[in-house]
């Protein structure tokens, strides 16, 4: 059994921290106490939410973010589209290093790519699908039916 | 959310309340740099009602660390929950900070 949750955002940053506590409400209904999904989703969603207001709406107001959430049994799927031109993930550089950790930009995609089990960009670079795996360890409750969001 | 800002002695202590985000670090920073501009030079910033902090908030942290450097002061975080270490670790950020195990401990020798 899947379900899916589907929500369209304005270009404004000011609703990130909302949607994202709407997204977690739903999904902690099927596995409150899993850190994995209070710390490492919570935050990927955070991060993939501002990189498509900042970044690819360039801070466009006329402009909308779609996310995309599905869950299905313990894995957790988000799809966040922009409506910009997209970009090349590639070309992003190491946060870490000692030259750009003093840098107070850039340590959004690490982050993503740190704290979930899957990270993709579609072909142009504007939609990124973030994958969240709970093992049977990560939560007291049982996802196998999945969870109505 | 919520920033509340406190002095101890001639420590300025700013508390963050549920999340450091991109959608209100340009308050903290504005907040911050308020506070450097009258002239205070140490600071702590403490995170003990801290949920989440994300990318922006992480990067609006190195840049008032930077910021208060310049002007020849120092902020030290306090009270980072496992959670908060993990991403300052992930991010190797927690050796750009002092960070203390709370507010008292950051204050000691500031």
């Amino acid at each position: 059994m899947e379900t899916e949750l589907v929500l369209e955002l304005p270009n404004d940053i000011r609703t990130i921290g909302h949607a994202v506590d709407y997204v977690m409400d739903r999904c902690t209904a099927c596995c409150e106490h899993a850190r994995k999904l209070d710390l490492n989703f919570r935050v990927g969603l955070t991060e993939a939410l501002s990189n498509a207001m900042l970044y690819g709406n360039a801070e466009d107001p006329a402009k909308r973010v779609r996310i995309e959430v599905v869950v299905a049994g313990r894995e957790i799927t988000a799809r966040i589209t922009d409506e910009g031109s997209g970009f090349d993930p590639s070309e992003v550089p190491d946060p870490t290093t000692p030259a750009n950790i003093v840098k107070t930009g850039g340590r959004g995609i690490f982050l993503m790519r740190s704290l979930l089990d899957e990270v993709t960009f579609n072909e142009q670079g504007n939609s990124v699908t973030l994958v969240l795996r709970l093992e049977p360890g990560d939560s007291p409750g049982d996802l196998e039916g999945g969870v109505q969001v | 959310m919520a920033f509340q800002v406190t002095k101890e002695n001639d420590v300025t202590v700013v508390a963050v309340e549920g999340q450091l985000i991109v959608g209100n670090r340009q308050e903290l920073k504005q907040t911050v740099l308020e506070e450097l501009e009258s002239g205070e030079r140490k600071f702590v910033v403490d995170f003990d009602q801290t949920g989440y902090i994300d990318s922006s908030g992480l990067g609006v942290l190195v840049s008032l660390s930077k910021k208060i450097r310049e002007q020849g002061g120092e902020l030290r975080l306090a009270s980072l929950n496992e959670d908060l270490r993990t991403l300052f670790e992930l991010t190797k950020l927690d050796t750009l900070f002092k960070i203390a195990d709370s507010r008292a401990e950051a204050l000691q020798g500031l």
